[in-house]
């Protein structure tokens, strides 16, 4: 099979999905993380592995923290960034998302990070640019956000280094969630054995069994002596129509509190992708918390799309890596 | 010169001698940075083999993972694995004893002093090498040399370990064919 996110020496040209990455590029990328982590703690938190690179963070759709994060990421590898907004741009003057990407890459741009309510723009995309340009998926649509997924599994290998010994279970907003899928991908290529979904069953997507992963509606019965809670944004602005009573309902039944969480084993971790409701999926108090790691996350989501950019720039020429 | 015709010398017997050559250098505000993964090895060796002056003087130790600084990275992009440099100390104004196994181009060296230079100014650094294989192309050179042995530039010489831990050099494969997932891959060139 064809895989768009490999080349044809099996090394990482864009990073589209987790879904279709073999498990050892997934590995490396987390060990490749692990020495981008000490980074941050020095005088001087830059490497100069992507100095003259120009990196171009094209945001169709809002996120101030996932730019953020790969603004940063990109800067401390030494390259330039730009960021644009395209909605609030080009795009509402009507010019095509391969035409701006064609502009970029005029201007010399070396490599994409795409942010899209669509899902499969990334992929459109790298399709389209010539083989030096690489291709970062930041979220597109429903489908999948990788570098969040990554960062997720990367923060459980922290904190629980033997995955092959983990019950981890996803709460809240599947059918919404490019993050979950993402994750549950991750979580099972990586041989994590049990993997929960707890949610209402108009949050779940259709099959989503078919993804290898146990089935919940009741948090009580659900989060039973899981090492590792992901809880998941309730994603209004993507809710048209009444799939839920109200915000106040569903924290009663879905929300995160101390007391559900004493469900769980006693040291286990409860992870956020961000930005979090507080009162309506998780109690300020988990969040704030001792077994909270959602901080912890946000500075580990950097490391993680360091070693992604590092691995997609790298290895240009011909011959092998030594 | 052909593989055959080379006498390789003894890792351990120049393990012996590069820690004696090392000992008087120790004072207080030295630290030993050992370069992964061959001379990070030889640097463990060493605080055993050196451990009556390194507690008299309290010297700390690190190792560098030079991957994100080499010159070649456009070309060859990063290894398949990497290993976090560990420096776990204030390197401004110490007096640094860089240790690589295999002193080939100085490229390797010139990636360590720039990443050292991220994490502080040091008040010195001393390069020491088991081996000198010469065919540098910067103006670079090892103080503290265990051997000088001149090789061709097809030739790959490496600093191996039996599973006892025991040091050995060996030549291996020409660069262009040794897969990155034999048990020691870093090139010195």
């Amino acid at each position: 099979m064809n895989n768009p996110q490999l080349d044809q020496d099996g090394r990482l040209r864009h990073l589209l999905s987790i879904e279709g990455l073999p498990k050892k590029i997934l590995n490396q990328i987390l060990d490749t993380a692990e020495s981008f982590v000490g980074v941050a703690e020095r005088e001087v938190k830059k490497v100069p592995l992507l100095r003259g690179k120009t990196v171009c963070n094209l945001f169709f759709e809002n996120s101030t923290r996932t730019r953020t994060t790969f603004e940063i990421a990109a800067k401390r590898l030494s390259a330039d960034v730009i960021s644009l907004n395209v909605n609030s741009s080009s795009q509402s003057k009507g010019e095509t998302i391969l035409d701006t990407v064609d502009n970029l890459i005029a201007m010399h741009a070396d490599m994409f990070v795409v942010r899209h309510s669509q899902s499969g723009a990334a992929h459109f995309i790298a399709k389209h640019v010539p083989p030096h340009i690489h291709v970062i998926n930041a979220g597109d649509g429903r489908h999948s956000h990788p570098t969040q997924g990554l960062l997720d599994v990367f923060t459980i290998r922290k904190y629980k280094p033997d995955l092959h010994n983990l019950r981890v279970a996803i709460v809240g907003d599947i059918l919404h969630s490019r993050v979950a899928r993402s994750e549950i991908h991750a979580l099972t290529s990586l041989g994590v054995p049990e993997v929960r979904v707890i949610a209402p069953k108009t949050l779940l997507p259709a099959q989503v069994e078919k993804l290898g992963v146990h089935v919940y509606h009741d948090m009580k019965v659900g989060l039973k002596d899981v090492d590792v809670v992901m809880m998941l944004r309730l994603q209004n602005e993507r809710m048209s129509g009444a799939m839920l009573p109200s915000a106040q309902e569903y924290f009663k039944t879905y929300g995160l509190t101390q007391e559900k969480l004493r469900l769980a084993k006693p040291d286990a971790i409860v992870l956020h992708p961000g930005p979090m409701n507080r009162g309506v999926e998780i109690d300020s108090s988990v969040a704030d918390g001792a077994q909270s790691v959602i901080l912890p996350q946000v500075t580990y989501g950097i490391a993680v799309r360091m070693a992604v950019m590092a691995m997609l720039a790298g290895g240009q020429g011909s011959g092998t890596q030594s | 010169m052909s593989a055959a015709d080379i006498k390789l010398p003894n890792a351990e017997q120049l393990l012996n001698d590069l820690a004696q050559k090392i000992e008087p250098l120790l004072q207080a505000n030295t630290a030993l940075v050992g370069i992964q993964s061959g001379g990070a090895w030889l640097m463990h060796r060493l605080l055993v083999l050196l451990a009556d002056s390194i507690s008299t003087h309290a010297i700390e130790h690190g190792t560098l993972d030079v991957s994100f600084y080499r010159d070649d990275f456009a070309q060859r992009g990063l290894k398949s694995e990497t290993r976090p440099s560990q420096i776990p100390f204030d390197v401004d104004n110490k007096h640094i004893i860089l240790i690589d196994d295999v002193f080939y181009t100085g490229r390797t060296t010139r990636a360590a002093m720039n990443e050292l230079f991220d994490y502080g100014r040091p008040a010195s650094i001393t390069l020491a090498a088991l081996v000198n294989r010469g065919g540098r192309e910067l103006p670079i050179a090892p103080q503290i040399v265990g051997v000088d042995v001149p090789l061709d530039a097809e030739q790959n010489l490496q600093l191996l370990q039996h599973n006892n831990g025991t040091l050995y050099l060996a030549l291996q494969p020409s660069l262009s064919s040794t897969s990155s997932s034999t048990i020691k891959t870093d090139s010195h060139e």
